[in-house]
């Protein structure tokens, strides 16, 4: 076993650091401040190829491997976890799911243009009434002739009104299953423009601010019969398994908060002077550093190890990374929580002043342990392998 | 189009400088990035390939290890990357290195050469003209502009208040200055190919038409006669005159009492 980095890696670090400190850092408070989508990053970011890190080249993408994606959304993250989760959720949510169950020309249509951040992309799964509850579902789709025609809402959907192209769950029947009537539900590819197709509330969120949360909602939108994702029935497992890939990109965001957050803080505590010497020289704080700095190595390792697990699930579709990457998020979202807490008392009064980063790390660590699936959830992911 | 841009592996500002017993700089065990001005220089490069298109060759001499500097950019566009690396090249100043670099490129086709105006090492701005010179064509310094038509260039060359228009026949050789532009980042997928693809690597016996006793630090005429590191300055002396008249006459004192004026 070999802990060292490749060269690749390296190097594609080094790359996510100088664009996250030189184009990033620079906007995050205000992005924060005003809730600006922030659009122009996200230009930048496609130009250089950042909305496509594990699409392969033929569909547009960098041909990269998830861990070097996992590291991109962290850099992000350290500076700005608004930029992070743009990245993760256009990437694990919306290009992942057309890589793996698209046909040839919906991956032509929208994977390519969608990969080379031509296009951005958003998911929608969630419903007032369906959170991690999936089966609650009420959108519902019905074939007409050539046409689905979908109606229902989705809410708290992340790129929400920024987006192009979405991913779309309805109930599209009933099944039988185990004598249990249950609900079918199927993957779409909506395109934004589709009459029938309009943003409801913007949300105005605690943490994450500039990542335009919307609701979703259909009124008799028809869409075309060619873009059912994946075989109809199985949107439930197409949602999951999303999930599964989507939990390593905000696993990675959360690290990244977590990281940002003690660099900060280090800075700050050999600066900061109480007493005639530096916060820094209180073993009360190095004790303290000392802790976070152990949870975050260790949550950076269950990061690039989810990373790695879904790698080899690239070359052998029957290997699952759904118990690490679970783990993987679970962890490095509570850590991102306390380690930001505890950054934000470090810094005294200062820390619960909006100028200080730490401040805002703390409001955006929240989300990582309730999106993509809470720590609740994470919880039963990984309880129900060990016991099964 | 042929293009071929020299670049050179510089230590990090960000980092120690270290030097070795006969006081040239210690390379191995610092940190090091690619020349600003060197990079400029490729960047340049890449936007008259990005323009017109263009076969983007990257060469650098130094270590094994100045390598990185060129996948990087094979990572940022450029097509292919040589290092020139032999012991016997080792310490070489300003001289040994543009005969080693015009003994490389002999062997190379080429329209147009780019180099950095000068490395943050040794902030010569020797090494680019030296290499037109040893080719025998001719060369433009201080490019704060450059544009292509046909075999002829078009540079702006900056001066200190000015900037002078100058063509060239291509082949020339052009120095580039770090605000002639804001480089590019590489891509992940560039870095990907970057670290399989391969670099060409030649040694002293690669070079053409040139002579052993130019090269390498005995082929260095520049002789270092001591190397030191930055030595910090003293706080200083904080005064605050009562008013400008006081501040003028202050300064007229100290610079009176140091015999400057």
């Amino acid at each position: 076993m070999d802990f060292t980095l490749s060269k690749e890696h390296e190097m594609a670090r080094q790359l996510f650091k100088d664009f996250a400190e030189k184009e990033v850092k620079p906007l995050a408070q205000e992005v924060d401040e005003t809730e600006q989508f922030p659009r122009v990053t996200v230009d930048k970011m496609a130009k250089y190829g950042f909305l496509g890190i594990p699409v392969p080249k033929e569909f547009g993408g960098q041909g990269c491997d998830p861990l070097t994606y996992a590291m991109c959304v962290e850099e992000l993250s350290k500076v700005c976890g608004t930029t992070g989760v743009i990245v993760s959720a256009h990437t694990s949510l919306c290009c992942d799911p057309i890589q793996t169950y698209g046909t040839p020309e919906q991956k032509e249509k929208y994977l390519i243009p969608l990969a080379k951040g031509e296009k951005l992309g958003a998911f929608g799964l969630t419903e007032p009434g369906a959170g991690t509850d999936a089966q609650g579902q009420q959108t519902k789709a019905v074939l007409d002739g050539d046409e689905w025609i979908l109606n229902g809402s989705k809410c708290f959907i992340t790129n929400g009104k920024e987006a192009d192209v979405y991913v779309i769950f309805a109930v599209t029947g009933k099944i039988e299953k185990r004598g249990k009537m249950l609900k079918e539900i199927s993957a779409f590819i909506v395109e934004k423009g589709t009459p029938g197709f309009t943003f409801g509330t913007k949300e105005n969120k605690m943490g994450i601010r500039g990542s335009s949360t919307y609701e979703l909602i259909f009124t008799d939108c028809r869409i075309p019969k060619e873009n059912l994702l994946g075989q109809q029935g199985k949107g439930f497992n197409i949602a999951m398994h999303t999930l599964d890939g989507g939990r390593i990109g905000i696993a990675a965001q959360a690290l990244g908060i977590a990281e940002g957050a003690l660099e900060t803080t280090i800075n700050y505590v050999k600066e900061r002077k109480q007493f005639g010497r530096s916060i820094g020289a209180f073993q009360n704080t190095q004790f303290q550093l000392a802790d976070m700095a152990t949870k975050v190595q260790a949550a950076q390792l269950l990061v690039y190890k989810a990373a790695m697990k879904k790698a080899e699930y690239a070359k052998n579709p029957k290997i699952s990374y759904s118990v690490e990457a679970a783990m993987a998020k679970l962890y490095a979202a509570e850590v991102a929580m306390e380690v930001t807490t505890k950054c934000v008392q470090l810094h005294g009064g200062y820390g619960y002043i909006r100028e200080y980063d730490v401040e805002r790390m703390m409001r955006d660590a929240k989300i990582t342990e309730i999106y993509e699936g809470t720590s609740e959830v994470q919880r039963m992911v990984i309880s129900s392998d060990l016991l099964k | 189009m042929k293009i071929i841009v020299c670049i050179k592996q510089v230590p990090d500002t960000k980092g120690g400088v270290k030097f070795n017993p006969d006081g040239t700089l210690d390379r191995g065990a610092m940190l090091a990035i690619m020349n600003p001005d060197d990079k400029a220089g490729l960047e340049a490069a890449l936007r008259l390939k990005d323009q017109y298109g263009a076969e983007v060759t990257v060469l650098t001499m130094g270590l094994p290890k100045a390598a990185d500097v060129l996948r990087e950019a094979i990572a940022m566009g450029a097509d292919k990357g040589i290092l020139v690396t032999d012991r016997v090249l080792g310490g070489a100043d300003t001289w040994a290195t543009s005969t080693t670099i015009a003994g490389a490129i002999r062997n190379l086709e080429y329209d147009l050469i780019i180099t950095g105006r000068q490395a943050i090492d040794g902030d010569t701005a020797q090494v680019g003209p030296q290499i037109a010179e040893h080719l025998g064509i001719p060369v433009i310094s201080y490019a704060q502009a450059i544009t292509v038509d046909g075999n002829k260039v078009t540079v702006q060359r900056q001066y200190d208040d000015r900037y002078h228009i100058l063509e060239a026949q291509m082949p020339c050789l052009i120095t580039a200055l770090s605000e002639l532009n804001e480089p590019r980042y590489m891509t992940p997928g560039g870095i990907f190919d970057a670290c399989a693809a391969e670099i060409t690597t030649w040694g002293r016996a690669d070079l053409k038409d040139v002579d052993d006793s130019n090269l390498g630090l005995a082929g260095s005429p520049t002789k270092i006669a001591k190397a030191s590191d930055k030595v910090r300055k003293g706080a200083g002396e904080k005064v605050v005159p009562d008013s400008p008249e006081d501040a003028v006459s202050y300064i007229v004192g100290k610079l009176q009492e140091k015999h400057v004026i």
